[in-house]
């Protein structure tokens, strides 16, 4: 479909984002303590930064909230469209219960009040990308409302609890792109998104830097990866963020000193296309807020709220035309659609049917397998598929603090420098377990099971095979006793020192025994040595 | 004896047994359409050969023993609002002339699957906004009892369809009306369902909650054997009823015997035309002589009906009308004809394709509802509006709770001239006066004939009832019926040998 449209210096209304960042991570990288949001702020900076979020995730549904249509990402442009989500005459809507049933989950998640009977409406405004004219959401009776979602900084620094003021239920738009090659300019309308169920959670402003919106952005991604909601893909849209954000500047020594709290006019910034980018906008803004304040003055309330798309190459937020902000979308309620009643009993069986959050498993991964918080948070970061694996792994080993070793030095590390998900690792639960059993059993020592399970992953081949192949074999007792007898016969020193009482002398001969049989495990070497000093 | 001389009933009887081909029967009415529809301009389309072919499948199959559906060889003339892939949908409008929807509306799949044949769509009222049929992109339809007169609105070209006998049976959509009174001034039975009974789905939207599909026939008796096959719950549409369907042609024998029916003091009060009046306490006597019991009562809230309406009908049709925009399909202006003056490319192409694409009552209630809808208008006029609808409805219920029916005129007057009040918006809307509540209400009604002026033009009568209150409707008309032979009359024009 091509719609005529003339070259402009910024595009009109609304655009969506183009996505350009690079692949991140299931989880980002949490900030450190060195730069923990609440020192930062409040000892370096002469002002708090309050920020809400808006966040809009995409419902992992097979079909769209309103039509039978599949919401795969990625097919030919207007190949996943019907009358309905193409907004043909007489066509209707009818709602998808999965999603809504995804949508309450979510609500339930962030600690909700589930509304017992919710409703449509239309959100009016003309856009080439919105084929009715109208938007299906909720307007003033959202399907849930008043939850929190806490964010808690592994070494436990910091924690900021965030209110959340609704979660609602809408259909998305579809993809306009903007193609002005060669002097004409058309725009070009794909409506496979039109229609996909989206979740709109709006905070409080609750949070307190850039950096805790960033931790904040990935404990909720998290969450709803958990729960199976959404798959947050960002680069897919599936999730995307826009941010609220004005500063309180203490004035006169700030309200203890009899002075008060000066607030800047209140920014809204689109287009940020990562949590990095979230992060640094808002950094960006601070600072710019902070600087147009003492050059002007101005307080909220006395200008319209600014909307600023961030600019990620360049690095700086810029005014969008004000247009969008003054439109009415004269919302009422959508006669098309019947009202949706939530019973207490539908309520349970949806709770029932919900697994632990990260928040939980966190927890229940410290105390059940002995590791540390920290530990259970880099695990549980790393999404459900990984922790399942350890928790395998861990069964069979029967040692968490082992497994989690493992995990972190070991498998976590290579997941890192080979990419690819923890369903894809070449090296199961069930296969690693074994390794580890047979350090425990004294076969090899760690280093040598290091250097197996790297040979397994260069391979491919099963253990036992890179076990024979290279040459690890057990060293049977006989052999150990000719080994360390040769060994006391070439080392009479130690021997000398062992018996004048420096049983630490023995650590010399390991090196050595290791040379003669790279096979021998160092401890056995040790005790054996010992030993035979004794009978001398 | 012509099949134009049968009921629709006995159309389907003579074809299922074998007494009519359906060839036979769709090319006798084709060839009525053809004769007189030059004059009248019932029809947006006539599809003579895809009829046909429809017509020669079912005669084929009967020949060959296998089934046929319950209004096998039908001839249906269909309003131009319900979708169909075979033929152009335009609602009357340049907006969507030409335009061919890639599926059918639920209802006319429905037809198809009971064996009518579909042969042409109606002339109507843009996006059925009017009460005349003059607000047609394609020119008025003209009232077969008087060409001079309108035949009603908006589903006009339907009612003047059957009133010609162009067409056994017809599909009308009712918002406010748009069935009722065009059937009758027309001298036909229409019947508009209960809100829910019959899918929407396909038929392009005017008001939501309000729009409903039902029959226009000769008789209740045929709007009956229409229903029965049209009614029913569909899962596409979220507002359709999942409640069973009854068989509306068994029980039409049944008298009526100690049914109320409720007579309204305020139906005949000033603006009522004597002979409407008149007409219209003939048929309450000829119900009471028929054994049903006449009570009084009260409507409070009827006089709000229809500011009430021109209220949620045009707040509903601004958002619904919005997917016009010239962006996706339908109209849309030519680019570099521009007096400049707009803020760009994409707002040109929506304004002006918007100002060609509509006519000016579709633009007029786009912008009372736009209006009505905005911020800081909202709760004087939609909220109150809604209010005010809540009220009407419950007087239904109360009403209800007294009698089984309620009766009265459907319109003041009979057929007005056409051009009469076209330069007045107001007193064009009080047409809808005594049909809006039951739409604001969610029940349905039914008109029919019940008399004739004296210049020779059709009375009609409306019975309306509680919700699913469609079997008792059509068997209250159809006994009247028995009794009267007012539905029987043609106008001269029909009476032509084609
Ligand atoms: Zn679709």
């Amino acid at each position: 479909m091509l719609i005529p449209h003339r070259p402009e210096p910024s595009p009109p209304l609304a655009i969506l984002p183009t996505f350009v960042c690079p692949p991140e991570r299931l989880s980002e990288s949490v900030p450190d303590t060195a730069s923990a949001p609440v020192t930062t702020t409040a000892t370096t900076v002469p002002y708090t930064t309050v920020i809400g979020l808006e966040v809009h995730v995409q419902l992992q549904t097979q079909t769209k909230l309103f039509c039978g249509c599949s919401t795969k990402f990625g097919a030919p442009p207007n190949t996943q469209v019907c009358p309905t989500c193409l907004g043909l005459p007489g066509s209707l809507p009818v709602m998808n219960r999965k999603a809504f049933e995804l949508a309450v989950r979510s609500a339930l998640a962030l600690d909700c009040r589930i509304a017992s009977f919710t409703k449509w409406d239309r959100k009016n405004y003309f856009y080439p990308d919105l084929p009715k004219g109208y938007q299906i959401s909720q307007f003033d009776l959202p399907f849930s409302s008043d939850g929190t979602l806490e964010v808690v900084d592994p070494k436990g620094a910091w924690s900021r609890k965030v209110g959340i003021i609704r979660v609602h239920l809408e259909e998305d738009a579809g993809k306009s792109m903007h193609d002005e090659a060669s002097g004409v300019a058309d725009t070009r309308i794909d409506l496979n998104r039109a229609g996909t169920p989206l979740c709109e959670i709006v905070t409080q402003p609750d949070l307190r830097s850039p950096q805790e919106a960033r931790a904040w952005l990935n404990e909720l991604k998290l969450l709803l990866v958990y729960l199976g909601v959404s798959d947050c893909n960002m680069q897919e849209g599936s999730l995307r963020v826009d941010a609220n954000v004005n500063l309180h500047i203490p004035v006169d020594g700030g309200p203890d000193a009899g002075g008060r709290i000066a607030k800047t006019p209140i920014v809204e910034i689109k287009n940020m296309n990562s949590f990095r980018s979230v992060e640094r906008a808002l950094a960006y803004e601070a600072i710019r807020q902070y600087e147009e304040w003492q050059a002007t003055k101005a307080e909220m309330g006395k200008t319209p709220k600014q909307t600023r798309g961030w600019d990620d190459p360049a690095g700086v937020t810029r005014a969008q035309r004000h247009k969008e902000e003054s439109s009415d979308y004269r919302y009422f309620p959508e006669p098309d659609l019947v009202p949706v009643t939530v019973s207490d009993e539908w309520l349970a069986a949806a709770r029932q049917a919900m697994g632990p959050p990260p928040a939980v498993l966190r927890q229940t991964l410290a105390t059940t397998w002995k590791i540390s918080s920290y530990d259970a948070d880099v695990l549980v970061n790393q999404g459900g598929d990984l922790v399942a694996y350890f928790e395998e792994l861990a069964g069979k080993v029967g040692e968490g603090k082992v497994a989690s070793n493992w995990m972190q030095q070991d498998v976590l590390r290579t997941l890192n420098e080979r990419g690819g998900t923890i369903g894809e690792f070449p090296v199961r639960p069930a296969a690693l377990a074994d390794l580890i059993g047979r350090v425990a059993k004294g076969d090899f020592d760690t280093s040598r099971a290091r250097e197996i399970f790297a040979e397994v992953l260069a391979s491919g081949r099963p253990i036992d095979d890179v076990v024979a192949s290279m040459g690890i074999a057990a060293v049977d007792d006989d052999e150990l006793v000719a080994l360390c007898r040769a060994l006391l016969a070439e080392n009479p020193k130690v021997v000398a020192d062992v018996k004048g009482g420096k049983e630490q002398a023995a650590a010399g001969l390991i090196g050595q025994a290791k040379k003669k049989n790279p096979n021998v495990n160092p401890g056995k070497v040790r005790a054996m040595c010992l030993d035979l000093i004794r009978q001398m | 004896m012509q099949p134009s001389d049968l009921s629709a009933v006995d159309l389907v009887n003579a074809v299922r047994q074998g007494d009519l081909t359906a060839v036979r029967c769709t090319e006798a009415y084709l060839d009525r359409i053809a004769a007189l529809d030059g004059s009248i301009n019932a029809f947006l389309s006539v599809d003579r050969e895809g009829s046909l072919r429809t017509a020669a499948s079912i005669d084929e199959r009967r020949k060959a023993g296998k089934p046929i559906g319950p209004l096998a060889g039908l001839p249906v003339a269909v309003k131009d609002a319900l979708c169909t892939t075979d033929q152009p949908t335009t609602c009357a409008s340049k907006m969507l002339a030409g335009f061919r929807p890639p599926y059918d509306a639920e209802v006319v799949a429905r037809l198809r699957a009971a064996d009518a044949v579909i042969v042409g769509k109606t002339n109507m009222d843009e996006f059925a906004m009017g009460g005349s049929n003059e607000n047609s992109a394609f020119g008025p339809v003209h009232n077969p009892w008087d060409l001079a007169r309108t035949p009603g609105g908006s589903s006009g070209g339907s009612a003047a369809a059957v009133a010609a006998d162009m067409a056994p049976v017809a599909i009308g959509s009712d918002t406010g009306g748009s069935i009722r009174q065009p059937a009758g001034l027309c001298g036909i039975t229409g019947l508009k369902p209960t809100y829910g009974r019959v899918s929407r789905r396909g038929l392009v939207a005017f008001a939501s909650s309000l729009d409903q599909i039902g029959p226009m026939a000769r008789s209740a008796a045929d709007c009956a054997l229409i229903l029965s096959s049209i009614a029913g719950h569909d899962p596409g549409d979220a507002t359709s009823l999942d409640a069973p369907v009854p068989s509306y042609t068994a029980d039409l024998e049944r008298p009526l015997e100690g049914v109320r029916i409720g007579r309204v003091a305020a139906h005949f009060g000033a603006g009522v035309d004597p002979e409407v009046a008149h007409a219209v306490e003939e048929a309450f006597a000829a119900f009471r002589a028929a054994g049903a019991i006449i009570k009084e009562i009260d409507l409070p809230h009827a006089d709000a009906g229809v500011a009430t309406y021109y209220l949620v009908a045009p707040c509903e049709a601004s958002s619904n009308l919005a997917r016009y925009d010239g962006a996706h399909y339908g109209h849309r202006a030519e680019p570099g004809k521009t007096s400049g003056g707009f803020e760009s490319a994409l707002v040109e192409m929506y304004c002006r394709s918007r100002a060609e694409g509509f006519g000016p009552e579709v633009k007029r209630r786009i912008m009372l509802g736009t209006y009505a809808l905005s911020a800081g208008y909202y709760d004087a006029y939609y909220a109150k509006a809604l209010r005010v609808r809540r009220l009407i409805r419950q007087d239904y219920l109360d009403a209800f709770a007294e009698v089984d029916l309620i009766g009265g005129p459907v319109s003041a007057t009979a057929a007005f001239k056409l051009g009469e009040k076209t330069g007045d918006p107001l007193s064009m809307y009080l047409v809808d006066l005594y049909t809006v509540g039951t739409n604001l209400a969610g029940v349905g009604g039914i008109s029919f004939p019940c008399g004739f002026t004296k210049s020779g033009l059709p009375i009609g009568f409306q019975l309306q009832g509680p919700a699913l209150a469609e079997q008792l409707l059509l068997r209250a008309a159809d006994r009247y019926q028995h009794l009267t032979d007012w539905h029987l009359r043609r106008p001269a024009i029909a009476a032509q040998r084609c």
